[in-house]
């Protein structure tokens, strides 16, 4: 079993990506450190475009992430409607 | 009218249908480098960027990122945010970074922008040049916003003559040299895999937190800015290496050849990074070793038992970087004490809060080992003896730190030496880590510019230490260096703060 993890800047966007990681992985750990939040997850992690556009309440491209990402852990994998990393294959 | 095209399509077109067969030349000679050091490619068709960036797209959304940028650093020239930083003492790890970090950023930028040009594959081609330019970005951006500094603390001036030529910035400048001077693909294993992957994270994640809770907006914002970069840097990074041990099994031994290497080298490089942690930000986030234990052990363990089913095992010596992460920061820092009158920023003893915070987050060594010096050097200071040592420190011949390290195996408390012949000359090194880089290529590394030689052959000017750190490290004597107590630093802050 090995972590994958995602941190985001800790701005208002990025409040609605958090609470769309929440809602689309059971179990993810949210760290907040200052400045930052940290999300860690078993194996795998996605970011859904859907979810966050319903957090949102507008329309949002899985691409716009790059805005408010620092760091990142795990194979990443991205298309149109999601953005993941995993450690499982 | 046409369809949308989606993320994929986007990005094999173009990364496929732009390139071009070679009809009338020779494909060897378009890309000289590519089987320089013995690495197999059967197809690079079968390179895929994760990331599937596009022009269009890298365009806008880096363009995004920069205003955002640029409105916070005119925010915080606005507010006047230089006096709202924790504590002075702080801005010394921001010089250091300016000195030591900045200027490999640009070297990254040169080192991309080559590598981009050498590789037969054209998605690795353009997710070089993508990163080529970013390098240039955070090169610009560092600049600019520690250029606000420079108007009111000292040692901001002519910092990229400085790295050209100070004592300790040699360590980083080595680095990046040795890297550059490889083949394009030890280039990528050793700058996008080994220093991106894993130990970028530990300057520009836990140490830009820390700004964060220092008061540094600008720092903070140019360092995540940077790494939102990075996160597509790393995917680089563990992209080519899966592709190169897909690609042939004879790459196997030579890129685990590479990750030895450039995780040793990396961890030594991070050591001015540890005591930037642990000794330099005034508020604390988490220790050295904490972060080490986040960044390292569980973000590159998940990283290593990944890519076990390629047959490649951890970075060797693993077991004694685990012993290091107890002692690096408090050896540097060390180190600096000792030499602050050399150094192009100043040096301090922590305070008595912070040696009880040492001791907390380093149960097992600080008191042991530490904390009797600290207690030592405050005596001394104290009774107006300043401690700094007078002599010229031995430094290896391979990471080009002082000899400062000690022992891990059996007893930390003891220097540790290593040393090789070649050609009936005796070379010195650090660690048996540094003792193997040597050996593996001892041609190169006898040629490197070691500062200490040079300076004992007279090759940096002065007859004495002033005027070598006033001529040819162009230093503000009394200024830029001894200590923070003292300091024309300290005293402008005093004032402007209302104290003095």
């Amino acid at each position: 079993m090995s972590k994958v993890y995602l941190a985001l800047q800790d701005n208002d966007m990025s409040r609605y990506i958090v609470a769309a990681v929440e809602a689309d992985n059971p179990g993810v750990t949210v760290i907040y450190q200052p400045a930052m939040v940290r999300m860690e997850r078993e194996d795998s992690l996605t970011v859904r475009r859907s979810t966050v556009e319903a957090q949102l309440g507008q329309s949002w491209d899985v691409q716009e992430l790059h805005l408010n990402l620092i760091t990142l852990g795990g194979n990443v994998e991205e298309d149109d409607e999601a953005f993941s990393l995993s450690w499982v294959r | 009218m046409a369809a949308k095209l989606n993320l994929k399509d986007k990005y094999r077109l173009l990364t496929r249908d732009l390139d071009w067969e070679f009809s009338y030349q020779n494909r060897q000679d378009a890309f000289p480098y590519e089987e320089f050091e013995g690495i197999k490619i059967t197809d690079w068709s079968k390179w895929e960027d994760p990331f599937r960036l596009t022009m269009d797209a890298y365009w806008k959304y880096q363009a995004e990122k920069e205003k955002k940028l640029y409105a916070i650093f005119d925010a915080f020239a606005q507010n006047n945010a230089q006096m709202n930083v924790s504590d002075p003492r702080y801005l010394n790890a921001i010089k250091i970074f300016l000195t030591g970090v900045t200027p490999l950023e640009y070297q990254a930028y040169q080192g991309f922008a080559h590598v981009g040009r050498q590789f037969g594959g054209i998605g690795a081609r353009i997710a070089c040049q993508m990163q080529s330019i970013d390098e240039l970005r955070h090169v610009q951006t560092q600049i600019h916003a520690m250029s606000h500094y420079n108007k009111f603390f000292d040692g901001f001036q002519d910092w990229s003559h400085m790295h050209d030529r100070v004592w300790y910035l040699s360590v980083p400048k080595s680095f990046f040299e040795d890297a550059r001077s490889a083949g394009p693909f030890e280039f990528l294993v050793a700058i996008s895999f080994s220093f991106e992957y894993v130990l970028t994270n530990l300057l520009f994640v836990p140490f830009m937190s820390g700004a964060a809770y220092n008061g540094d907006m600008a720092t903070v914002t140019f360092g995540f800015s940077a790494q939102s970069d990075e996160a597509r840097h790393m995917t680089l990074g563990l992209e080519i290496i899966k592709f190169l041990l897909e690609q042939h099994e004879d790459n196997v031994p030579i890129v685990q050849k590479w990750i030895d290497k450039w995780f040793w080298r990396g961890t030594r490089l991070l050591a001015i990074v540890a005591m930037m942690m642990d000794y330099m930000l005034p508020n604390k986030v988490m220790s050295w070793q904490e972060a080490w234990e986040v960044y390292f052990e569980e973000a590159g363990g998940a990283l290593f038992k990944d890519l076990a089913r390629y047959g490649i095992r951890a970075p060797k010596y693993a077991e004694v970087i685990e012993k290091e992460k107890e002692h690096i920061s408090h050896q540097a820092w060390w180190i600096f004490y000792n030499f602050g009158h050399a150094a192009g920023f100043h040096t301090w003893i922590p305070t008595d809060e912070e040696l009880d915070w040492l001791s907390e987050k380093y149960p097992d060594t600080f008191d042991k080992y530490y904390r009797p010096r600290w207690e030592l050097a405050k005596q001394m200071a104290a009774e107006g003896k300043r401690f700094y040592s007078s002599g010229l420190p031995q430094l290896c011949q391979v990471c080009q730190v002082p000899m400062g390290f000690t022992e891990m195996a059996d007893d930390p408390g003891q220097i540790s030496y290593r040393s090789a012949e070649y050609q009936g000359e005796r070379y010195h090194m650090c660690s048996d880590g540094c003792r193997d880089i040597f050996l593996d290529e001892p041609e190169k590394f006898v040629q490197a510019w070691l500062p200490v030689h040079q300076i004992l052959q007279g090759n940096c000017g002065g007859s004495d230490l002033e005027e070598m750190l006033r001529d040819y490290y162009r230093m503000n004597v009394g200024a830029d260096n001894m200590d923070m107590v003292g300091s024309p630093d300290e005293t402008r802050w005093q004032k402007w703060k209302g104290a003095a």
